[in-house]
């Protein structure tokens, strides 16, 4: 191709793709504007939903990225990773970055429902601090912090190499995920019926059933301290194994083969090959999966939420947040507690950060 | 993989059996603990609201004819709610964007944070996994009242981009965390003539990545399908637009706890994820990165 | 190449797809307007013509309780044409708070603690109905206490539409007949009366004050009716604006004689494990088992909607007043709620709806279809279908004082936070925890102390 051709061709391209996203913002404007119209018939919005929310995303990706492809060379190169991470950058400060420097900013101030911010000063802190309820609510998630990770992902590791080697694995794997696919109100249902104690009649909770017919007292679970905590705990492992499992189990997946057979020829038992072969293997997905239920656990509330609401000294830090923000309007404090959870979480974050940053 | 084929074939010696049985048996004991407490549940949506607050379901169970006192009531009231249908199909309408757009979102953005060199990568990086750590809640005041401002509220746009925002910093992780494994040998074997980064991420890192795509996937859906939060507030709830998660919410009344609602309400939306676990639970085949580093 | 190429068709196929899409839903036709109709001629409008408008109502009742309150509404809308929508949420606090200070309010919402309200008239976003209804008016539609409670920093902060009566003990017929239990009087004779079946082997209470979030509400509504029986009316409002502490001899009381029912043993079914642990919707079901496991359950007007199937009040459950504690203090205390309705904006077709509002025709369907008690003055008698809602209403009327529900006027860091928090910590741990440690902690958290 002579230069003159390879010219001709890359104005038409640019041109092309200038257009094709001149066309792509006419487009989403015009969709945001009918989907907004709530009186446009029903099928049609969805149609329009699904082609834009679905489509129109790679369509930005991929003009995008023809349009870097005209560049000179050298511009178009350090150009190119913007493409891949502009997108994500802009959700991330929209949606996390600009709201929480506004909570760290309010977190300074008193600030009711209805009120503005005012008093510039540490007060919130100082009353978190000087509150006994944060103490116990710090023992608590320090309890949760612990137990969780280590018993969802450790159970959740053992089933993805146990059902690795059964025939009925999809069965296996879908009755461990089944308590994720419930939502949160009817989770909590089920674990009411499992703690509760009936005032008079017959025991309806599993846990008393089983204690009644034993010839035992029934027992209000949830108000005996400190165990409710771990009963808490309990629910909060349930629901979270399954998540553990399936990244676990995808992990597990990836171990080649001829890696297992090679120690096993050399002699080792199944639990030095689990030990020295498996875990090593996947300890980043490990590693990803424990931060991942660390963080869980610590912005969780609605387990508290529902079955005690922090009552009987099993208050969190989230739920504290929730109630002071939401209940009794108290933003600043709550944005307090917000910045606490942040901090809590920092050795966790840069612990992740110096281990991913050197693969 | 010719050699697991091989181990197969091979006839199994006695203590391999007795160590089957005892992996069977491991299985079955953590799968019956971990599905008692649904089973309850499952029992109880079929009985009447009375009975349920007489009698524990495992009686039910094994009397089931004298005590169970069935019924499917229950169901009934929540299936012939007004506008349920409609509320499934918003759910849909919901979920499928909001677990796409998220994922390739994120996908693109690992893959550039895994194999490209650009001036503030690193602090990306940081962002990302720093961010994870955010309440959800502290960031609703605030967006809804630019959602106010650039009337984005109450649409469905919006609420796909909330989901979107609150769900990329895990989805970047946890995909960063798998792209960033795949072996150098494979990514620059695929360095012939003509390929771009884009080409590259479409035809290998993308296949490659299946497991880890499909794995989130299914949690991001998940999430979605059940949230409440997210909905009430940046969708809200006015039937035509409404979620399931909104009206089962208003089903069980305003004082109240009409739990024999929810169990019923809660296994008929635990539908739809099934489905999708299902479907999606054929991806995590073994040996999909390394059988491709070989070939 | 040929990738590049794949892509391009990806790119215009998405693009052909969205463009016929949107072709084929070019511009809408308007919906067609039905017959001409006056619009002009009622009470509401001031003879203009709104119809078409939309007014948006946003509360905490759903369900049910939503539809009534649509049916009730039916008179307005075919009168002048203009759409009342009413959407409503159990997160109504989460909510309103996000949409008032996000800045899209509804044009009114219904709020079941006018402390909530309180806080948005502090915050200045709360129209002042003075500016809409002269005082004659609202005078002429309500008693001049309810029109007091809904004045909050010198404005008139919302109107009434809905109230309940909470001094109220419920109890089985058929077996205090049978056991030949005589109805109280007096706050002895129900002391008495609960030895006396003590005495018989019955258990005399059934007490649940779980609420998920809001549990304790029970407890405060205890404390407070409690409080209008042992200590001037004048203690009862100061104590409610935080001029009165709970630290103090009166409130103490209030306690202690709560305590003489709730923690004397074999008073309670269940005990105190039951009072903390029983959701209040489930605690009446005791009166209902046979023999019933408790006798008398002390919960407000709204708590038939949580009987279960089948059992009809007035045949199978009646209710009797709460007894006066000291006649020379209070003669006959009542302590209600009710739902405030604040406005937020300000245009013709929301002041209609408003004045309707403000009319007791606008409960009247809301009224007869049941347990519903309208605090307006033109309701009529006759409208309840009942005569157990016709007493309801009677016992507003004949009450002397009627007083709020304290905790929801009081700042939500107490009303919906310590009060709330500190009872259930106080019975939970009863005798370990000192009165006096948890009347100060709730001291301690108001607001500005």
């Amino acid at each position: 191709m002579s230069d003159a051709v390879i010219q001709k061709n890359r104005t038409t391209q640019v041109l092309l793709s200038l257009g094709v996203a001149a066309v792509l913002v006419v487009v989403f404007a015009w969709s945001f504007n009918f989907m907004r119209a709530a009186t446009a018939p029903r099928f049609l919005i969805a149609i329009v939903a699904m082609v834009v929310g679905v489509g129109g995303i790679w369509a930005l990706f991929l003009t995008a990225d023809h349009l870097v492809a005209q560049l000179p060379v050298r511009l178009r190169d350090r150009v190119r990773p913007y493409v891949f991470i502009t997108p994500a950058f802009l959700v991330l400060l929209v949606y996390i970055i600009y709201p929480t420097i506004r909570t760290v900013y309010i977190s300074f101030f008193d600030f009711t429902r209805g009120g503005t911010p005012q008093n510039f000063g540490l007060q919130n802190y100082v009353r978190a601090f000087t509150d006994p309820a944060l103490l116990i609510a710090l023992r608590n998630n320090v309890l949760w912090l612990i137990f969780v990770p280590l018993f969802s992902v450790s159970i959740g590791l053992v089933i993805a190499v146990l059902v690795d080697r059964i025939r009925w694995e999809k069965i296996a794997k879908s009755l461990i995920f089944l308590p994720m696919a419930i939502s949160f109100v009817g989770a909590s249902v089920i674990w009411r019926f499992i703690y509760y104690r009936a005032p008079f009649g017959a025991q309806i909770g599993l846990l008393n059933g089983i204690v009644v017919a034993l010839g035992g007292e029934p027992v209000g679970w949830l108000r005996l301290e400190p165990w409710n905590n771990f009963f808490l705990i309990v629910i909060m492992v349930w629901l979270q194994t399954g998540f553990a499992m399936v990244i676990l189990s995808s992990a597990v997946k990836g171990v080649p083969g001829s890696l297992l057979e090679a120690a096993r020829i050399d002699g080792a038992g199944e639990i030095r090959v689990f030990f020295q072969v498996i875990v090593p293997f996947i300890s980043g997905a490990i590693l990803t999966v424990t931060t991942t239920i660390v963080i869980l656990v610590l912005k969780v509330f609605d387990v508290v939420f529902v079955m005690t609401s922090g009552r009987f000294n099993t208050e969190v830090i989230a739920n504290m947040m929730f109630n002071q923000m939401f209940i009794q309007g108290t933003y600043g404090r709550g944005a307090a507690l917000a910045v606490i959870i942040f901090i809590a979480v920092t050795p966790v974050m840069i612990h992740n950060i110096r281990k991913l940053n050197k693969a | 993989m010719a050699d697991t084929l091989t181990i197969h074939a091979r006839k199994l010696r006695p203590e391999e059996i007795t160590s089957k049985i005892l992996l069977n048996l491991a299985v079955i004991t953590i799968v019956v603990l971990w599905t008692i407490p649904t089973f309850g549940l499952l029992v109880s949506s079929f009985r009447t609201p009375q009975a349920i607050n007489s009698t524990g379901w495992w009686v039910a169970v094994a009397r089931p004819f004298t005590e169970g006192n069935w019924s499917l009531g229950n169901y009934v009231r929540v299936l012939t709610e007004d506008r349920m249908g409609t509320a499934f199909a918003n759910s849909l309408l919901v979920t499928i964007p909001a677990t796409v757009i998220p994922i390739t979102i994120a996908a693109f953005a690992a893959y550039g944070l895994a194999w490209m060199n650009f001036l503030g990568r690193r602090l990306l990086f940081i962002l990302v996994v720093g961010l994870m750590v955010v309440p959800l809640q502290t960031s609703l005041l605030p967006l809804f009242r630019l959602y106010n401002d650039v009337g984005l509220a109450g649409t469905f746009l919006g609420i796909w981009l909330a989901h979107t925002g609150f769900g990329l910093p895990l989805a970047t992780y946890l995909l960063y965390g798998y792209i960033a494994q795949i072996p150098r040998e494979l990514i620059e074997a695929s360095e012939v003539d003509g390929t771009t980064p884009m080409t590259k991420f479409i035809y290998l890192v993308l296949p490659v990545s299946v497991p880890a795509i499909a794995s989130f996937a299914i949690f991001q859906f998940l999430w979605v399908w059940n949230d409440l939060l997210v909905a009430l507030i940046f969708l809200g709830t006015r039937v035509e637009i409404a979620v399931v998660t909104t009206r089962l919410s208003e089903l069980v009344g305003s004082r109240g706890q009409a739990w024999h609602v929810l169990t019923a309400g809660a296994f008929l939306t635990m539908i739809m994820p099934l489905i999708v676990f299902f479907a999606l639970q054929r991806y995590f085949v073994r040996g999909m990165m390394a059988g491709s580093v070989k070939g | 190449m040929k990738q590049q190429t794949t892509m391009r068709v990806a790119i215009v196929a998405v693009l052909v797809i969205a463009a016929t899409v949107f072709a084929a839903c070019g511009p809408r036709t308007e919906q067609a307007t039905g017959p001409a109709r006056d619009f002009t001629d009622n009470p509401w409008t001031d003879g203009q013509d709104l119809s078409g408008t939309t007014v948006q109502i946003f509360g905490a009742f759903v369900d049910e309780d939503a539809r009534r309150f649509n049916r009730s509404m039916q008179p307005f809308i075919e009168a002048t044409g203009i759409n009342v929508v009413y959407e409503g949420s159990g997160d109504f606090e989460s909510l309103i708070t996000v949409r008032v200070e996000g800045g899209s309010p509804p044009d009114m919402a219904a709020f079941p603690q006018p402390g909530l309200l309180g806080d948005f008239v502090a915050g200045g976003q709360v129209i002042d109905l003075n500016d809409w209804f002269s005082m004659d008016y609202l005078q002429q539609q309500y008693d001049q206490s309810w029109l007091d409670m809904a004045t909050m920093d010198g404005i008139m902060a919302g109107f009434w539409h809905r109230a309940n009566v909470k001094s109220l003990v419920w109890y089985p017929v058929q077996a205090w007949e049978e056991a030949g239990y005589q109805i109280p009087e007096t706050w002895d004779e129900l002391m008495e009366l609960s030895r006396q079946m003590v005495a018989n082997g019955h258990t005399p209470w059934s007490i649940g004050i779980e609420s998920a979030g809001a549990t304790g509400w029970v407890g405060t509504d205890w404390i407070e009716d409690i409080l209008l029986r042992v200590a001037p009316v004048e203690v009862y409002d100061a104590w409610v604006t935080g001029d009165h502490r709970f630290d103090s001899p009166e409130v103490r009381r209030a306690f202690e004689v709560m305590g003489e029912i709730w923690f004397e043993p074999d008073f309670v079914v269940g005990g105190i494990d039951a009072i903390v642990g029983v959701p209040f919707g489930d605690a009446p079901n005791a009166l209902f088992t046979n023999p019933p496991a408790a006798w008398m359950h002390r919960q407000a007007s709204f708590i038939p909607a949580f009987f279960p199937d089948g059992v009809q009040v007035g045949v199978d459950v009646d209710f009797f007043y709460l007894p006066p504690i000291d006649t020379d203090i209070a003669p006959r205390p009542v302590l209600g709620a009710g739902d405030i309705y604040g406005v937020f904006n300000d245009r013709p077709e929301v002041r209609a709806l408003a004045r309707f509002m403000t009319q007791g025709v606008s409960t009247r369907a809301w009224v007869e279809a049941g347990g519903f008690v309208s605090p307006h003055r033109d309701a009529d008698l006759a409208w309840y279908p009942t005569d157990i809602d016709r007493r309801f209403a009677e016992i507003i009327a004949n009450a002397d004082p009627f007083r709020f529900d304290g905790s929801d006027l009081m700042p939500g860091p107490v009303g919906a936070g310590s009060f709330w928090s500190e009872i259930t910590n106080y019975v939970n741990n009863y005798p370990n925890v000192p009165l006096q440690q948890t009347l100060r902690n709730i001291d301690a958290s108001w607001p500005g102390r």
